[in-house]
């Protein structure tokens, strides 16, 4: 019998119910989540592929223009929980400007928009389940969660993996930021550890010399391996 | 051995990504019984969710060159979302148990820090009354909360309630 997908390590994931962040309060569950049997609907998925999804891995060029900001390369692996390297998966990125400000009608931060940078990417891993995107460094803005409260710069990272039980959606953040410590998304991951597996590298391997530095963001998505939970 | 990364919001931005035409799955020429499935998303306060993420991933039809079985849909300022897709069949189950026809749905939004799973299944499918996910709740009216009814020919609806009164059952696995 196929093994099934671990359950998440405890304190690794983020509680739907944290009433830090103000909009999980109308929109997390209050009944109990059923647990169900992994069945074909949960271990299988599609896998795409960049003939019907084409990739976009350079997010700080756009129609040959330059855009505004300091230009990164994010580089790294996607693994499962057992180490094995995730091979060709799709990654979408999305980011904010370099002013902090994302090309989205709903963000009416008062930054300058860049009509050089549109703010998405989609890249797919090689046969050892590397990525790398070309980007720039997005920028912080304000949100209104609580008084005074910034984002910390972030990418938002979408990756689909082998099975609808993979999926994921996440953020990168990155080191040395100190709105980190206050910001709640961030710390509604309950376990110290798992934050700062969300915070990328700064890596001078990755860096190219007289254009981008570098940043190594490696992901881990569910691996199979578990005793298979009872229904 | 390494642990799985940690789930982040999607925020209200997640726009960016957004590509309407995935939320037609025989966009690429799939052969099959179309059908249409719509949904209305509302908050525990009863607003509705106008900024949400909602995918559509079905086992059945099996996905090819010509029928993803993925989809993503936006809600718009009424709450909605629209698929286009084909109608899916009977899947195996645990044992030998046979799941009727369904869709699983990911819902992702603002507030929303992990993905909120649920399923679709059909309204008069004989298959509903042995499905082995159907039958793990005991509740009919929580039941009645993974059953899509028919608006016309070919055309589902489905209520999904985050929160509260009528709390659509979402799953974990």
């Amino acid at each position: 019998m196929t093994e099934m997908f671990r359950p998440p390590a405890p304190n690794t994931q983020p509680n739907n119910n944290t009433p830090s962040y103000g909009s999980t309060q109308q929109r997390h569950p209050q009944q109990t989540l059923l647990r169900i049997p992994q069945t074909v609907t949960e271990t299988s998925f599609p896998q795409f592929s960049p003939s019907q999804y084409p990739a976009i891995i350079d997010m700080a060029r756009s129609g040959g223009h330059e855009a505004q900001g300091e230009r990164i390369i994010v580089r790294g692996r996607v693994l499962d929980e057992n180490g094995a390297p995730v091979r060709r998966t799709m990654l979408e990125l999305w980011q904010a400007n370099a002013a902090g400000r994302y090309n989205h009608p709903g963000d009416q931060h008062d930054a300058p928009l860049d009509p050089r940078f549109k703010g998405e990417g989609r890249v797919f891993t090689d046969d050892d389940g590397w990525y790398m995107v070309t980007t720039i460094k997005p920028g912080a803005y304000p949100w209104r969660n609580h008084y005074n409260a910034w984002r910390p710069n972030h990418i938002h990272f979408s990756l689909f993996g082998p099975a609808f039980a993979t999926r994921l959606i996440t953020q990168m953040y990155f080191p040395g930021d100190p709105l980190l410590a206050l910001d709640p998304i961030f710390h509604a991951v309950p376990d110290a550890a798992a934050r700062e597996r969300l915070i990328a590298a700064f890596d001078i391997e990755i860096t190219r010399p007289e254009q981008a530095l570098g940043y190594r963001f490696d992901i881990v998505l569910r691996g199979r391996g578990a005793t298979p939970m009872e229904a | 051995m390494p642990i799985a990364t940690a789930s982040q919001t999607i925020g209200p931005y997640w726009h960016l990504i957004e590509h309407p035409e995935w939320a037609d799955l025989t966009r690429f020429g799939a052969v099959g019984e179309r059908m249409t499935l719509t949904g209305r998303i509302t908050d525990g306060a009863g607003a509705l969710v106008t900024d949400a993420c909602v995918e559509l991933w079905q086992a059945s039809p099996a996905c090819d060159a010509t029928f993803p079985g993925y989809g993503r849909a936006a809600t718009d300022a009424a709450g909605m979302f629209r698929f286009t897709t084909i109608r899916p069949g009977p899947l195996p189950g645990p044992g030998n148990a046979q799941q009727a026809p369904h869709v699983a749905l990911n819902l992702l939004a603002r507030g929303i820090l992990g993905r909120l799973v649920t399923r679709v299944y059909f309204a008069g499918e004989p298959l509903n009354d042995s499905d082995p996910i159907l039958n793990l709740i005991d509740d009919p009216a929580r039941r009645a909360t993974l059953i899509a009814h028919a608006t016309g020919p070919g055309a589902w609806h489905s209520e999904i309630r985050l929160q509260g009164a009528g709390e659509t059952v979402f799953m974990e696995f």
